[in-house]
């Protein structure tokens, strides 16, 4: 038998691959072979393992070195180096961006030290195009368990036991949704996967789907058990192609293997998965406009009720859960609902996948413990603020949830804190800022996104967020008036009340929170129109302090000849002709040009 | 009862039916909430949130329009949050809409308008920018939009789709970008519409209305060189005094003849006149087919809107169509020969107007085919709107007209035409003169019931003398569609059918007064009725002016000068 002393794996996720990972694949294999260590060392290609920024990542097994951002250039000294030699190449090695200490053990790295990943536990550790690996780790034994041993009843109850809330912003107790889908009688039922991730910069969903698509699988096929259903859909985004192909490749393993199809396991149960790819509208994850894209509509929300459990997908009652959600499903089953309820609070059981972006050292994915601060995720597992800059505040929920400040880090993440902080878990976005942020233009960004991805059926919503999105325009413009605040939280508070959906009534809470929480930055534009953070072009100006040596560079760099002055003496800006873009800010090797 | 909520509607106790909307529980209870996208003639949406009311239990305010009651439920719908929602909603609307409502043509008749009144909304607080939207829509015959003046409220998309199964218009684009639009951003004239008019019926406000053609009307009149006649279809009279403050379901013939006297009309003649001229070449028509092997089952042609879809939708049907012209367009025909024959008048010098309560027989006057009286037969064409329009214009006090007559030779009817106006009346009237004919006698038989009625589907087995044949009723294009499928399925077995475009036929035409539904719909449909039981002469073939014209100058029906004149072809359309 062939004896393999170390396996290699390559991160295959999306970022990865952007970085190059396909061509380290490639090379591994060739570098292998010319050590002749093909035979005895394996190279695995694997879904993401969060921490996207330094990829490609490569990790080797058995002593789980971490290597990052690995070039082809790197892979000969890795063969020769590591695999042959046995010497780590210390110059790949993960540098914690706060203590700058060396770390070589994958598990050992802070990024990874405080999560608990349970849906991500198989996500880089396995090849998803590999049902044998999946089934190796323990894959559809909750399927097998659920449809052998267990009554559709006897599913749900222990899914309400482990107090699963739906991971797609909503919150609702999963079990309790499942309930209601099993007590509607017809003939035909539908399982949908929500899998339309469309809040900026989240890519939870994504990483399972790629990483370990055989989880969501089954977790859609227990859920048909559960409340009887036999055909299930995956409602995915066409920008997600790794995603889609992998998920066709594990739905062909599935059925061949027996595993989704007609009577599986002789149970007279059948499961049957569809892949539905959607436009990338953001509108599309709203369950109602989701159904009715996969029904070939266009995607538009309606009222409810009814509720999809009671008339969904072509009038069906139909199961929509989120990716994550489906995600947590199988293990729930397999350890019980017990075991669940170890993670996370009283209210909030589990863990939660954060999309961990902006001003942060440690930018990528990361799966928490429910209850876990704030602090904890931006400081220990982040690696705290990028440049050592000041935390301003963190965007938590998407454009659905809300900016909480400084006085917040040690709020506990969970559902209903967040709630009553004025964010919202949402999908999971986490997007930090420093201290050269400015909260307007954030609520601004936010709302520009809401505004945009409206799909226009409803007043409050296709109005109402245009003329908010104007007022906060005028607003960094320098335009702002006496009232405006006031005719914010007006058309807020009406929007938040009449909108036709989940989407609609949450959209001005990003205007909200950062009214909430830093409303003397809104008043600052208007009354002194001034921005706090010198983010806002229209009321910044630059000027050139005495560390000015006279170089040129600001000069030459300005694209509308607005510098002047000698060599090695003191430049001057006219304040007339600058166009404020800050092209001589930037290109000052000196920092001699001030923002203010 | 069993199936009975109790609720309360502002301490109110009422009941309401399992099921049913807070906004049905609080009409039925003379609780007025204002709305804009519902409407009752179609499913609600919930889309412009202005009916939004406090219910007991819900999270945020609710739509009334699609929440349903529930036992114990408390309903609040005149708080201060709730009118401040609501006001903020109209506010929304208006400041993206143009401030032109005194030069509108829907100006009095705006639904926005009024609800911006009833809230007394004196002030917008939002301003920028307004949605970019094509200019003025004027590529249709019949239409004309103004999509600056859409609210999107989607009445149009809804009315086109699910009650005539057209879908003409739909939502394009995102947030604040979105507009009603027909595929690939056409316009309404490249689509493929059937010109029924149905969405400028329940348009809100200015943003769909009939192509105004009043100017013209007064020009003509205002020649001295012309001798301008008007033609009124049946279902107008029942329905033009809506238009003039006269409630619904009033028959106002009279006063109609007087004002389009006083209007200026040279001769004012009536459509009902060539319905009856319709009944016997449709009539000996079907006879012909059913003794002599024609394609059956035969389908009337008189409704434009049913011709346009047919021509567009199912080409490979057209030989079932009848080949009768339209009463409209028979009128012209025969207005333009017999009558200025008889009256020694140069037909160069006759224009020929026609009040219709269809937005559709306005394109049907300007095909090419309809010239057989050497001109143009029909030269303008107004709705049941325009002439109330027009008789305010000339500040006519209406109510207060004494009745008077048609002219003749065009103006003497039988009640079988009056009912052209209503679904099932085409029929009725033709199988009073079929069965008279076959049976070579005037038989006691008037009333056919078995072919009334409002649904929009309906079959019938009536003996023709021996023979038993069976018809179908059809109203609205939607189930009209449903019928020609099931006819090239060869699963529809009738000898004859009547389609009717608009529901409820010509009394909820496109052309028809603001606002229709189910209720105004049958008030006018029982003022019809009334009118024939009021007709001494009951059948067409019966009428005395038919039978001259025929004795002294048509010859037979379906004979050679009727075959020239009253009977046409059909085309494939292609839009």
């Amino acid at each position: 038998m062939q004896h393999i002393r170390a396996h290699v794996l390559v991160c295959n996720g999306t970022g990865c691959k952007a970085a190059g990972a396909e061509k380290l694949m490639t090379s591994f294999e060739k570098w292998l072979k010319k050590y002749n260590l093909q035979d005895e060392v394996a190279v695995v290609p694997t879904g993401c393992h969060g921490f996207c920024e330094h990829g490609p990542l490569v990790i080797v097994y058995p002593e789980g070195t971490f290597y990052c951002r690995v070039q082809e250039k790197d892979v000969k000294d890795i063969v020769e180096n590591h695999l042959y030699k046995g010497r780590i190449v210390e110059r790949l090695l993960y540098h914690e961006p706060l203590t700058h200490e060396q770390v070589p053990d994958y598990s050992e790295i802070g990024f990874y030290k405080k999560q608990e990943r349970l849906v991500l536990k198989n996500c880089g550790a396995i090849n998803p195009e590999e049902i044998e690996e999946y089934i190796a780790v323990g894959g559809y034994e909750a399927l097998i368990k659920a449809i052998t041993t267990m009554t559709p009843d006897g599913v749900i109850d222990e899914v309400k036991k482990s107090g699963l809330r739906g991971r797609g912003g909503g919150g609702f107790p999963t079990g309790l949704k499942w309930g209601f889908a099993k007590q509607s009688v017809s003939d035909k039922k539908y399982v949908i996967c929500n899998a339309d991730e469309g809040d900026p910069g989240a890519f939870m969903d994504r990483s399972v789907l790629e990483g370990d698509p055989h989880r969501v699988l089954e977790g859609m096929a227990i859920c048909g058990y559960a409340i009887g259903a036999d055909e299930g859909y995956i409602y995915v985004r066409a920008e997600y192609p790794l995603a889609i192909k992998r998920l066709r490749i594990a739905i062909e393993q599935a059925e061949a293997m027996g595993l989704l199809g007609d009577n599986i396991f002789d149970s007279g149960f059948s499961f049957h998965i569809h892949i539905k790819e959607g436009a990338g509208a953001f509108v599309c994850g709203e369950e109602t406009a989701l159904m009715a894209s996969i029904e070939g509509k266009r995607g538009m929300p309606r009222p409810r009720p009814p509720f999809p459990a009671v008339s969904g997908l072509w009038g069906k009652p139909t199961n929509i859960n989120n990716v994550e959600t489906f995600a947590n499903v199988a293990q729930i089953i397999v350890n019980g609902a017990d075991w669940y309820c170890q993670f996370g609070t009283e209210k909030s059981k589990g863990t939660k996948v954060f999309a961990l972006t902006g001003k942060i050292n440690n930018t990528g994915l990361a799966e928490v413990p429910m209850g876990i601060t704030m602090r904890e995720i931006i400081y220990d597992i982040g690696g705290g603020i990028t440049d050592g800059k000041k935390f301003k505040a963190v965007q938590i929920g998407g454009p659905s949830g809300g900016c909480l400040p400084e006085s917040m880090l040690d709020l506990p993440v969970d559902y209903d804190s967040l709630i009553a902080a004025g964010a919202m878990m949402g999908s999971g976005g986490l997007v930090v800022m420093d201290e050269d942020t400015c909260m307007v233009d954030v609520a601004k960004f936010f709302l520009n996104f809401t505004q945009s991805e409206s799909c226009g059926k409803c007043t409050p919503c296709r109005e109402g967020t245009k003329r908010m999105l104007e007022i906060l325009n005028r607003i960094t413009e320098g335009e702002g008036r006496e009232g405006d605040i006031e005719l914010l939280e007006s058309l807020a508070y009406t929007i938040k009340e009449t909108a036709l959906c989940g989407l609609g009534q949450t959209a001005p809470n990003p205007v909200l929170s950062t009214l909430k929480y830093f409303r003397n930055e809104y008043e600052a534009h208007i009354k002194e129109k001034r921005c706090p953070a010198k983010v806002c072009e229209k009321m910044v100006g630059f000027t050139i302090t005495d560390n000015c040596r006279g170089c040129g560079l600001c000069a030459k760099n300005c694209p509308v000849q607005a510098i002047s002055g000698k060599p090695r003496e003191k430049y001057v800006i006219d304040q007339a002709a600058c166009i404020k873009c800050g092209a001589c800010f930037s290109a000052c090797p000196f920092k001699a040009i001030e923002k203010g | 009862m069993a199936n009975m909520v109790n609720l309360t509607i502002n301490g109110k106790k009422v009941q309401a039916l399992q099921g049913s909307t807070v906004l049905e529980a609080a009409r039925a209870n003379g609780i007025y909430i204002p709305t804009l996208c519902y409407h009752p003639d179609l499913k609600p949406e919930g889309a412009c949130r202005l009916c939004m009311v406090e219910a007991s239990g819900a999270r945020t305010l609710v739509a009334s329009c699609v929440y349903p009651v529930a036992e114990g439920m408390e309903v609040k719908t005149n708080t201060a949050k709730v009118r401040a929602a609501r006001r903020t909603i109209v506010e929304l609307l208006l400041a993206n809409h143009p401030k032109d409502c005194l030069s509108c043509q829907k100006n009095g008749d705006c639904e926005l308008q009024k609800i911006a009144a009833d809230l007394g909304l004196r002030k917008i607080r939002f301003e920028g920018g307004a949605t970019k939207v094509p200019k003025m829509d004027y590529s249709n015959p019949s239409l004309v939009r103004d999509q600056e003046k859409c609210i999107l409220c989607g009445r149009c998309v809804r009315v086109c789709r699910d009650v005539q199964g057209m879908s003409v218009y739909g939502f394009v684009g995102r947030g604040f970008n979105t507009v009603v639009s027909p595929a690939f951003g056409n316009g309404l004239g490249e689509a493929a519409c059937s010109y029924c008019g149905q969405c400028a019926n329940v348009c809100p406000t200015g943003a769909i209305m009939e192509k105004d053609d009043t100017d013209k009307v007064w020009e003509a009149i205002a020649d001295p060189e012309k001798v301008v006649i008007v033609q009124t279809a049946p279902s107008v009279r029942v329905a033009l005094g809506e238009e003039l403050g006269i409630p619904v379901g009033n028959v106002v013939t009279g006063k109609m003849v007087a004002a389009l006297r006083q209007l200026g009309f040279d001769k004012v003649f009536d459509t009902n006149f060539s319905a009856d001229l319709t009944i016997m070449e449709e009539g000996h028509e079907f006879l012909d087919r059913l003794q002599n092997g024609g394609v059956l089952p035969m389908i009337t042609s008189c409704s434009p809107g049913w011709v346009n879809m047919i021509e567009l939708k199912y080409p490979e049907l057209l030989p079932h169509l009848s080949t009768a012209k339209s009463p409209q367009g028979m009128f012209g025909a025969v207005a333009k020969t017999y009558f200025a024959e008889k009256a020694g008048i140069d037909p160069a010098k006759i224009v020929c107007v026609s009040v219709m309560p269809c937005t559709a027989k306005k394109a049907e006057a300007a095909r090419p085919e309809l010239c057989d009286s050497g001109y143009r037969d029909v030269d303008i064409v107004i709705t049941t709107r325009e002439l109330g329009r027009m008789i305010r214009e000339a500040g006519i006090d209406f109510e207060n007209l004494t009745d008077e007559e048609y002219d003749s030779p065009l103006g003497t009817s039988s009640g079988a035409a009056v009912i052209f106006g209503i679904t099932g009346g085409v029929m009725e009237a033709a199988l009073r003169t079929v069965a008279d004919v076959v049976a070579g006698k005037s038989l006691d038989k008037v009333d056919y019931q078995e072919v009334r009625g409002m649904a929009e589907t309906r079959e019938a087995v009536i003996d023709i003398g021996e023979t038993k044949v069976k018809v179908a009723v059809v109203n609205t294009l939607k189930s009209a569609k449903e019928m020609l499928e099931r006819i090239k399925a060869g699963t529809a077995d009738y000898q004859f059918i009547e389609v009717m475009a608009c529901p409820g036929g010509c009394i909820g035409g496109g052309g028809q007064p603001i606002p229709v539904n189910q209720e105004i719909r049958k008030k006018r449909r029982e003022a019809l009725l009334s009118c024939d039981q009021a007709s001494v002469i009951r059948k067409s073939h019966e009428n005395p002016e038919i039978i001259t014209l025929y004795e002294t100058w048509m010859g037979k029906p379906l004979g050679e000068r009727a075959h020239r004149l009253l009977h046409t072809h059909f085309t494939p359309q292609k839009r």
